[in-house]
């Protein structure tokens, strides 16, 4: 077997140094009625070839989404990235190497932590953030219980245009901890009032922007009311290279920023791996989850990081922990660094303006439809539809048909006959007129 | 002298300084080349950014300078021995990366209609085929992004069941020695941790166990083999008096390594235990992630596993994406998508490529090196229980008594000798422990190597060398840093240099 250097000579030898006659004897311990004598009833060994092929097959039964047009976004962006961000992430060094607990061999890991936390501070408009979170909907979920914390009361309202999973994943992780969620209805509109909702019980008001739907918030005024009221404002974000575009959330009043970094040097990958984004204000650090890397000095007096503030962390607080993560989404967090490292500030801003100016286009051209309309009236690169049909028929078909035209939202949000006809459309870097022009032909041809 | 200047002074041979890239970035450069935009009328509502973001700019070439050099500052598995206890620091092969990479699998939208990804649904339930084998369990959750989440996917199952049955428990049982993400978890699900104190053989007594069962335990929270290292040779009796008490098992899988292909868990009791693929399946770390923990459960928790489910129709496979059918008493969704399909492919990958006959070998050699290991340095070292041990040697502190020098000094000095320490101070229960994981992918060169630099420094320690050990590190890149200093005074982030600082220059 390739990965097993040891020889049957070595395991004689070995076992004679332990003294142990088989390496049975070794497995004593394990009761006799719990022991597996043969092979459990799966294929044995492959070689590469076999395996590659195999897996090939697989994957030859899916169809990539760059294969032809795709206009599909709901918190989860297809984006050109550059070819030398996998190709850095592929050295050995970082792709296979621990958490940095030894900082003094484990300074590149702590370095690009560093940096990426500086990254995510600066897009946010926020004054720390951490190393990375799993994901966009968890990193939410986290700050809906740091709010809690901070404030010391247990009611958070979630706006309706929040991300039907993200909404999901903090009523799931709340559930069992006297939290009470004010779940506002759906709202495709834009215009929702979450100020009215807060009590005197409301840890924190959470509002997406752009939102589910691609409309996008001015948070200012919301910030204004929730700190009048005591509470925080926790601002999602699930498309980074909308920073390169809006206002940043902290520029905007919020407290707590939890996003999803997948735009940005990540790729599709089915929805996972991704990387969480968790910034927020530095009179708040203490209560952050998750792990933070810190500058310090060497003892000749260097410049050197180190993990820092573990105190808040699970490996010495135990439950009383801020969150219970230890691995995070570290090589993502590399993925994106060096995704923005490549584009700087004028190339993100570019990237962002090119986002815009596709989702413009098409929703100018999909607004000409007979049976479309757009039903935004502010978006980033991504904006809700109605046709004049289900939405998730229309998908099906256009799928058929080589066209991956986008989310319906009756996929996320069920058994709302008011959301049936509606379309998440989004238009990146990637989409081109030609697939512009197909897709609304298509749609043109679904809706008839 | 400028930042960047004093930097490149301070080359030494091929320990090249990097300064961060906001310290020599300049605005308007780019890395990437991108069209002209097209003039469009803004949708964006009047929220334009108009505030300098303050990212650097750079060229291709200085980005890839940039984190190539601070590459070469990490320890890595592919450099040398990786002997952190718990982690299973083992070969990261090759193949995976390049099938995790096929565009039929990483570009992928998690929303695609269920016709376009056939072959994505495949691989995770025929990974989760090969998990529910090896594990002897009905049915596996595969959402949870890592090991810890997987503990936070159990437990909820468990409350739910509680819950379901109108029970109000609010007690779990943890063993002093257990990873902090467990009572950590516990208190996520709104549960008060009661420890359980091990025995002088490094396991728990089902005797402990019963006197703190009651009506109002929930379940046992149970590392095995634990993270001494040790199987816990009594868990079918600890699984019957908390099934007896109404009670659930849950199992840190952490160290499935050791036991995968000899032993599983669903013939020891267990109602759900997390599997870090990152461990045992091989995933890479990469730095501290990412990782996945699909959890497998009994008959009596599988119905309240989290949402989304694979399922196999008649007609190709299906996701259950709501409370409906299969997933009707689901604890609900605990991520966005459906898990993490890019170490799904690397682990599939992984387990084909070892089969049923390779995973008991690698629990075997992996088994095996930690005994050697144990073996050879007991009397050179101090080991605080004796073997055998499962894939993991433990060592302690006692060897180093009087000599002045801590169990940090002994894991700085290792590095100086080209290594990576084991897994230290943890577990808590045992005075400075040394916990040793040597992985079935080292060779006994490599291992007799490693044993070699163990004695040769336990030696020295005995011996009163103690600068070599308090001094240490002194060949590394950086020598022992200061993280007294990093937490009292947290630098978090870089920022601009102030006008002031730029003209005292």
């Amino acid at each position: 077997m390739r990965y097993l250097p040891l020889t049957g000579d070595d395991r004689r030898d070995m076992l004679a140094v332990i003294g142990a006659a088989s390496v049975d004897e070794l497995f004593r311990d394990i009761p006799a009625s719990a022991r597996i004598d043969g092979l459990l009833d799966l294929p044995n060994h492959q070689g590469e070839l076999e395996v590659e092929r195999a897996m090939t097959a697989m994957a030859a039964r899916n169809r990539p989404a760059g294969a032809g047009p795709s206009f599909l976004g709901g918190g989860a962006y297809r984006h050109h990235i550059p070819a030398a961000v996998d190709h850095l992430i592929q050295r050995s060094e970082f792709l296979t190497s621990y958490t940095p607990y030894q900082p003094e061999i484990s300074q590149g890991t702590l370095q690009f932590l560093f940096e990426f936390q500086t990254q995510v501070a600066m897009l946010t408009g926020m004054e720390v953030a951490n190393a990375s979170m799993y994901e966009g909907a968890t990193a939410t979920a986290e700050a809906v219980l740091m709010a809690q914390r901070l404030t010391r009361r247990h009611g958070a309202v979630l706006s309706g245009s929040l991300h039907p999973h993200y909404r999901e994943t903090v009523r799931t992780q709340t559930q069992f901890l006297g939290l009470h969620l004010d779940l506002a209805p759906t709202d495709i509109s834009g215009g929702e009032d979450l100020a009215s909702r807060i009590t005197a019980d409301t840890a924190c008001v959470v509002v997406q922007t752009p939102d589910f739907f691609g409309n996008l918030h001015d948070t200012t005024d919301l910030a204004k009311e929730c700190h009048e009221a005591g509470a925080l404002l926790v601002v999602v974000v699930t498309e980074p290279v909308s920073f390169g575009a809006l206002k940043a959330p902290g520029d905007m009043g919020a407290d707590i920023v939890a996003g999803e970094g997948q735009s940005l040097g990540v790729g599709l990958n089915f929805g996972g791996p991704y990387v969480g984004l968790f910034a927020t204000r530095s009179n708040f650090v203490r209560q952050m989850p998750g792990r933070l890397c810190g500058e310090t000095v060497d003892a000749d007096g260097r410049r050197a990081w180190v993990l820092t503030l573990s105190t808040r962390e699970q490996h010495i607080r135990r439950q009383k922990a801020t969150s219970n993560i230890c691995t995070n989404s570290g090589l993502c967090a590399l993925s994106f660094g060096i995704h923005v490292a490549l584009l700087g500030e004028a190339g993100l801003r570019r990237l962002a303006a090119l986002n815009h100016a596709a989702a413009v286009r098409l929703a100018d051209r999909l607004d000409a439809v007979p049976g479309v309309r757009v039903v935004n009236r502010t978006f980033f690169n991504e904006f809700t539809v109605e046709l004049a049909a289900p939405a998730a028929a229309a998908v099906d078909t256009l799928a058929a048909d080589g066209i991956l035209a986008g989310v319906p939202v009756s996929r996320l949000v069920p058994d709302d006959p008011a959301l049936a006809n509606l379309l998440l459309v989004a238009a990146t870097e990637t989409n081109t007129d030609a697939e512009m022009d197909a897709l609304a032909t298509g749609l043109t041809r679904v809706t008839a | 002298m400028t930042d960047q200047a004093a930097h490149q002074a301070a080359h030494r041979g091929l320990d090249l300084e990097e300064p961060l890239l906001f310290d020599f970035g300049e605005t308007g450069r780019s890395g990437v080349d991108l069209p002209d935009p097209e003039p469009v009328a803004s949708r964006l509502g009047g929220l334009e950014r108009t505030a300098p973001i303050g990212l650097p700019g750079l060229s291709e070439p200085q980005v890839i300078r940039h984190f190539v050099r601070i590459s070469r500052n990490n320890y890595s598995i592919d450099g040398n021995l990786y002997p952190l206890g718990s982690c299973t620091m083992k070969h990261n092969p090759r193949l995976n990366e390049k099938v995790a990479r096929l565009p039929g699998f990483a570009d992928l939208h998690p929303l695609q209609p269920e016709s376009t990804i056939q072959g994505a649904l495949e691989a995770i339930h025929t990974l989760a085929h090969w998990l529910r084998t090896l594990t002897g369990m009905p049915v596996v959750a595969m959402p949870p992004a890592a090991g810890a989440h997987g503990e936070l996917c159990g437990l909820m199952a468990i409350r739910a069941a509680h819950d379901a049955a109108g029970q109000n428990r609010t007690r779990v049982l943890i063993p002093e020695s257990a990873h902090g993400t467990n009572p950590a978890t516990a208190a996520l699900c709104g549960y008060e941790v009661d420890p359980i104190p091990g025995n002088a053989r490094g396991r728990i007594d089902v005797a402990a166990i019963r006197e703190k069962l009651g009506p109002d335990v929930a379940g046992i929270m149970l590392t095995n083999p634990n993270t001494l290292g040790l199987f816990e040779s009594q868990v079918i009796e600890v699984a019957d008096a908390i099934h007896d008490a109404g009670g659930y098992f849950y199992c840190d899988g952490a160290n499935l390594n050791a036991i995968v292909g000899k032993a599983r868990p669903g013939d020891l009791g267990v109602d759900a235990i997390h599997i870090n693929l990152h461990k045992t399946f091989s995933t890479p770390h990469g730095g501290g992630g990412p990782g996945a923990g699909p959890v497998a459960f009994s008959e009596a928790l599988a119905p309240y596993a989290p949402l989304p489910l694979v399922v196999r129709g008649d007609d190709g496979f299906r996701l259950v994406e709501h409370r409906e059918g299969q997933g009707a008493a689901s604890f609900g969704r605990m991520r966005a998508f459906h898990g993490q399909m890019g170490m799904f492919t690397r682990a599939l990958t992984y387990m084909q490529s070892h089969g049923a006959d390779g995973l008991r070998q690698v629990a075997e050699d992996a088994v095996l090196s930690a005994n050697y290991l144990l073996e050879s340095l007991k009397d050179d070292l101090s080991a605080p229980f004796d073997g055998p041990c499962m894939h993991e040697a433990l060592f302690d502190e006692a060897f180093l008594q009087g000599t002045g020098i801590s169990v940090l000094d002994f894991a700085k000095a290792m590095i100086d000798e080209g290594y990576h320490p084991m897994t230290v101070y943890f577990p808590l229960v045992v005075h400075g422990a040394m916990l040793t994981e040597p992985t079935e992918t080292e060779s006994k060169q490599s291992l007799d190597r490693f044993i070699a630099v163990l004695r040769k420094l336990a030696a020295a320690a005995k011996a009163g060398d103690v600068n070599r050990f308090r001094d240490a590190p002194r060949h590394t890149f950086r020598r022992r840093v200061d993280e007294t200093a990093a937490a009292r005074n947290p630098v978090l982030r870089w920022t601009p240099p102030t006008p002031d600082a730029q003209a005292a220059e």
